[in-house]
């Protein structure tokens, strides 16, 4: 096992999956079966990252190993020399296993949707798509450079605006898809402009490169709040793609497509890849860069929980709740809790991705029925979709023994450290009240689905337990759930491997810029491996009891309420509603931010619009057209001058003269005698003038 | 390839075509297309030759040692009439470096696929096809020319042809719409002319007998060596005359761009434009007046390029901004893609107004990419129109449930347009924005621009909406597929337009050392114009 091999082998892994969907795209309809060609390749991609990651973690745990190549050069620059762009692969820990879970999830989500998507139109197509977007997924994950991060970033927007409109037939499906990627790309403006400001200074897109520049003190246009803004503004990028506040409104709408993509891309892979950009520039991000992030991250966390406990859809409560453990994610980053926060988009990955899948089962089973008002009692005809889906929403909501009591666990006591340090008490306070708020809406969303009796008894009497294919992803999923895979004891995390293969990494921005607790004191750790004070260390160490403790309070009195309203129905739901009226349209109308932004931003810009085509057709174009007018009357004008007055004194002498012409005419008779006649008359008159002289 | 007449031959070749054509009997409509066929594969063919022999290290610009496969001869000469005038000696030259070779590759491309573009033109087939041709020769050898008045005479040999294209084949108001762009246009060179002829008395060319002789030669005017002292835009005469000529010169390529305010000829002409006519006039045409103002106003003016630069950012980002705009509240398909043209020709004038490599670099590949992608959208207007006769866009719907093939194409282009890496527009806007973003007076211009790409996406994605999605409309449930002529005028321009979005080097190289020169040209400027002044006063 050498380095080389690795690099080769991910290589690989990146570009099978852009084979498929050449070869489906280009030959889908010649090759029977050709969704067989798709998975096959993502099969054998799945293996390769697990040789992959065992080899990086086993061999060279803690190296990153790196492959560039030039990719284009601007040649000779005047004054600054030779300057080309280079591109390449990096594969870190973290690299190995972000790609795995690609990896593994894409491999079950594409098994899953063999029978799910049976019998659809484009079901070619769809298995295409599927592999566009696992290539740009996976290119997101070995980029070495921001720059190959953005293409593959806004690749995978692409893929995701396709498989969001899949069924375009659907006015809904259609406008979902276009508003993703319209929401998303203003996150990536910011995004690209956070690059321009690092390639301006640095001149390479290179993470290692920049981050060596960062760390020699050098900052971008020599000050350190242009290093805050550059970091603030590449998380605008994960603010769109992780559908964070405010840029969340296009995740719920991207229901719209195959509940296997919701998955797949809006759920366990995509939607993280703007947790893992920000794990990836972690180290340049300054204090207060940091502390924006949390803020946006408990923001969006509280906000889209209060939404998700009110929700009727199914896949809608689910989007909420991916929304809000993306959050929670952000929120951890921001309060340097960097290795739970990558722990939590794994173990996030596993579960949510069960229960999508496991939602999918039940539309699947109930003829496309996706509102859970219709559904219920079907714990017993789903046997299997159903303990699955409960060992996934205990794992999100954080009960012990599964790996989101862990990771979730992780989060909140680093943000009661990171209050503890600082002061910022909100965060974890908002933390702890999501959790509960988690708890009670998955129980909801568990009860009214597969509790109880059966609402629509029409469509229950058909609903069985969907096929083999498509319950083997739900129980791989749900195993993956159970804590034993990360750590051996399952009320500490820190006793397992993941902490030891995923390091947080020390902070590089200048010492005042950085958190006090982040500045490592000198001597005490090897290079690239960690970080934290000891102060930090210990902060963590003493939060992490009293985190336990209170979450698992919090999670329980939201399992248990949800149980008193839904399942014993102690308290009437709708007369709970009924008496916070105000509060309970609030939530379920989702803080009416939909409404906001179309009132806003989009009247704006159709106004402006219109606005802007008015005044280029009447004031512009008016100017031109008036030009052309005027130029024509100003013709008319002097044509008519020239008719007039010209020729007119033209004509005028003519005439003149023809009319003297007349008169003198009158004299010349042609008769001798009249000439003797003057002649004669003259000669007497001049006589008689010349003698008067 | 040395003495080989190679920039003539690719130059008039399509005059050949046209004579030819013009000998044969106008009902041989077959043979008239198979005529103009053959002669422009055959320039697509001699272009690629030209680049297949291109040296990628050879500067150009302002060193005639550095261009490539020239023709310099004396074309006219008159005897003095008067003592001031001096002998008029005009040159033919004509000349290759990395500014002008990917116009080269661009118009022989282009030129190529709207032929068969035409293939069904209604009427008038030969007449069609002479004109047509004319005007091939005519883009070609703008982009070709380095004597300004040869250059002048190309430019204005395009307008005839175009007059009449539109004119004659174009839609219900095409006789407004030719005018229109006549004029418009007209009115542009009568300033270039002017300039021209104000060069002309400025710049000494020393012939080996030691006297100096005026002249066109723009290599020569790019050396402020050759200005006498007297000249009336000598940069050593300390009036404002060559900021004025800088701004008519400038007035006269940016009506070509086209440039805010004077863009509104182009919606107009594109209108009504018969499609191949509207994929040449977005593809080629609105190339030469960037292509001009790279060529002629940034070397020959470099001072003035700089003190000026601010402001050619300026109405950059008001032509990217303000034509998406526009852009998006068209009913009119065509309409809107001729503003997305508007919209996407201010990144070419942003990129070059960096002054910066990238940014240079960034902006003759955007004309490239540009010319590509646009003929695309032009060629899928036609497809629709041809079969739906009307471009309403919200009359359409539901057409990506009957037309696959074309839907597939047309997001090809779409997301080409809105750039999306991976596909070759991406590239040259970054680039657009890697250039601007550094330069301190601009950065904030750059900023505000970037919006254009969100705008882009908007309007491109709602369009996409419009036509291809939701229910289908029962009107058009039997549209036929794209067929197979018109996926031959459009597959090859995807392909350029996938090919130099992953590895886009081939083109890169190809620029990188006359644009850095250029770069270096109007960098050096300040130092060198102002030393001159200091020896005046």
């Amino acid at each position: 096992m050498n380095e080389t091999l690795l690099l080769q082998l991910s290589a690989i892994i990146l570009f099978l999956p852009l084979l498929g969907f050449v070869l489906l795209i280009f030959f889908g309809k010649r090759i029977p079966k050709a969704h067989a060609v798709e998975n096959f390749l993502i099969f054998v991609g799945l293996v390769l990252s697990i040789i992959v990651a065992f080899g990086k973690i086993s061999f060279f745990n803690d190296q990153k190993i790196v492959y560039e190549f030039q990719w284009l050069s601007f040649g000779n620059i005047p004054l600054i020399g030779y300057t080309g762009i280079k591109f390449g692969i990096m594969l870190d820990n973290v690299t190995v296993l972000m790609q795995f879970v690609v990896m593994l999830i894409s491999f079950v989500v594409h098994l899953f949707s063999v029978k799910y998507m049976e019998g659809d139109l484009r079901y070619t197509r769809y298995f295409a798509y599927l592999g566009i977007f696992t290539f740009s997924m996976l290119g997101i994950v070995v980029t070495h450079n921001f720059l190959m991060m953005y293409i593959f970033w806004e690749l995978v927007g692409l893929s995701s605006y396709l498989l969001i409109g899949f069924w375009f037939e659907k006015k809904s499906a259609s406008d979902a898809a276009k508003k993703a990627f319209i929401v998303n790309r203003i996150g990536d403006i910011g995004f690209f402009l956070g690059i321009l400001i690092l390639y301006v200074n640095y001149r390479t897109f290179s993470f290692n490169e920049i981050f060596t520049q960062i760390s020699l003190g050098n900052l971008p246009f020599g000050s350190s709040a242009w290093l805050t803004a550059s970091g603030i503004l590449i998380f605008c990028g994960a603010v769109g793609k992780s559908a964070q506040f405010p840029l969340h409104v296009w995740l719920p709408d991207a229901m719209e497509g195959p509940t296997p993509v919701s998955a797949l891309i809006h759920a366990a892979t995509m939607v993280a890849a703007g947790v893992y950009l920000i794990a990836k520039v972690f180290v340049m991000l300054t204090a207060d860069a940091l502390l924006v992030i949390a803020y946006i991250g408990a923001i969006t966390a509280f906000i889209s929980a209060t939404i998700a406990i009110t929700q009727n859809d199914i896949k809608k409560v689910l989007a909420y709740s991916t929304v809000s453990q993306l959050g929670y994610m952000i929120m951890a980053l921001g309060v340097g809790a960097y290795t739970v926060a990558f722990f939590h988009l794994v173990t996030h990955a596993f579960f949510k991705a069960c229960l999508f899948l496991g939602s999918g089962s039940v539309i699947h089973a109930m003829h496309h029925e996706q509102d859970i008002r219709y559904l219920g009692g079907l714990r017993k005809k789903m046997p299997y979709t159903y303990y699955t889906f409960l060992i996934s929403t205990l794992a999100i909501s954080g009960v012990p023994f599964t790996s989101g009591f862990l990771s979730k666990d992780g989060i909140l006591g680093g943000t009661l450290a990171f209050a503890n340090l600082t002061g910022y008490w909100l965060l974890p306070i908002i933390g702890f009240l999501v959790a509960s708020l988690t708890a009670f809406y998955m129980f909801r969303l568990v009860i009214l689905t597969f509790h109880g009796e059966a609402r629509d008894r029409h469509k229950f009497e058909h609903a069985h337990e969907s096929p083999a294919t498509m319950v083997l992803p739900l129980a791989i999923l749900a195993v993956l759930s159970i804590f034993i895979f990360y750590t051996p004891n399952p009320f500490n995390a820190d006793a397992g491997w993941f902490t030891k293969w995923v390091k947080t990494p020390s902070t590089i921005v200048p010492q005042n810029q950085a958190f006090g607790f982040m500045i490592k004191e000198s001597g005490e750790h090897s290079e690239d491996i960690v970080a934290h004070s000891l102060q930090y260390t210990e902060a963590l160490h003493h939060a992490h009891s009293q985190a336990m403790y209170i979450s698992l309070l919090v999670a329980g009195l939201g399992i248990l309420f949800a149980f008193v309203i839904y399942q014993w129905r102690k308290i009437s739901a709708d007369n709970l509603a009924q008496k916070l009226k105000p509060l309970y349209n609030f939530s379920l109308n989702k803080w009416y931010f939909d409404e906001l932004y179309d009132k806003t931003a989009v009247t704006f810009t159709i106004v402006l619009s219109r606005i802007s085509a008015w005044f280029d057709a009447k004031i512009i174009d008016g100017i031109v057209d008036g030009t052309a007018s005027l130029t024509r009357v100003s013709a008319f004008g002097t044509g008519k001058f020239d008719n007039v007055v010209i020729d007119g004194f033209v004509n005028f002498t003519a005439y003149f003269t023809g009319f003297f012409g007349l008169i003198f005419r009158r004299l010349q008779t042609g008769k001798v005698q009249t000439y003797l006649v003057m002649v004669l008359s003259g000669l007497v008159i001049l006589f008689f003038i010349l003698r008067s002289l | 390839m040395q003495g080989f007449p190679i920039l003539s031959l690719i130059t008039f070749l399509p005059i050949l075509g046209m004579v030819i054509i013009l000998l044969i009997p106008g009902k041989k409509e077959d043979l008239i297309k198979w005529v103009t066929a053959s002669a422009t594969l055959l320039q697509l063919v001699l272009s690629i030759v030209l680049w297949q022999n291109f040296n990628f290290t050879s500067s150009g610009i302002n060193d005639p040692a550095s261009f490539q496969f020239v023709e310099k001869f004396r074309w006219i000469e008159i005897k003095g009439i008067t003592e001031w005038l001096g002998t008029i000696k005009i040159d033919y030259f004509l000349g290759l470096d990395g500014l002008s070779m990917p116009m080269v590759l661009l118009t022989s491309l282009v030129c190529f696929l709207a032929t068969f573009a035409s293939w069904n033109i209604p009427r008038a087939v030969k007449g069609y096809f002479a004109l047509y041709l004319l005007l091939d020769t005519g883009m070609m050898g703008s982009f070709l020319a380095l004597d300004f008045f040869l250059f002048y005479i190309f430019w204005e040999l395009m307008l005839l042809p175009m007059y009449f294209l539109i004119g004659i084949w174009g839609g219900p108001r095409k006789e407004y719409a030719a005018i229109k762009f006549f004029i418009y246009t007209l009115f542009g060179s009568v300033f270039m002319l002017l300039v021209m002829i104000g060069l002309y008395f400025s710049v000494y060319e020393v012939m080996p007998d030691g006297s100096k002789v005026f002249t066109f030669n723009m290599l020569q005017m790019m050396n402020p060596a050759n200005y006498g002292a007297d000249g009336i835009l000598s940069p050593m005469n300390p009036s404002n005359l060559r900021l004025l000529a800088y701004i008519f010169l400038f007035m006269g390529f940016a009506i070509k761009v086209p440039m805010f305010p004077f863009h509104t000829w182009l919606p107009d002409a594109h209108v009504e434009a018969p499609t191949p006519i509207s994929v040449i006039l977005a593809g080629i045409l609105l190339k030469l007046g960037t292509y001009g103002m790279l060529r002629i106003s940034f070397p020959i003016f470099p001072e003035i390029t700089q003190q000026l630069a601010y402001w050619i950012a300026v109405f950059g980002m008001i032509n990217i901004i303000y034509g998406a705009f526009c852009a998006m509240a068209q009913k009119d398909f065509k309409k809107l893609i001729a503003y997305s043209s508007v919209s996407h020709m201010g990144y070419v004038l942003l990129g070059m107004a960096s002054l910066t490599s990238q940014g240079m670099i960034g902006a003759v590949f955007q004309m490239f990419n540009h010319g590509t992608i646009t003929a695309m959208l032009f060629l899928i207007v036609g497809v629709l129109y041809d079969r739906a006769h009307t471009r309403g866009l919200d009359e359409f719907g539901g057409l990506a449930t009957t037309m696959p093939v074309y839907t597939g194409i047309v997001s090809i282009a779409f997301f080409a347009a809105l750039g999306l890496p991976g596909l070759s527009g991406f590239i040259s806007e970054a680039f657009v924005f890697l250039g601007a973003f550094s330069v301190d007076s601009i950065r904030v211009l750059t900023i505000i621009s970037a919006a254009g790409i969100l705008l882009t996406a908007a309007y491109m994605l709602w369009t996409m909406q419009r036509i291809f999605f939701g229910k289908l409309n029962e009107k058009w449930a039997n549209l036929p597929e794209i067929n197979k002529l018109e996926i031959f005028t459009l597959a090859p321009l995807a392909v350029v337009v996938i090919l130099f979005g992953v590895y886009p080097s081939p083109m890169l190289d190809m620029m990188n050392t006359s644009l850095n020169k250029l770069v270096e040209v109007v960098g050096n400027a300040q130092v060198i114009y102002s030393n001159m002044s200091a020896i005046q006063f």
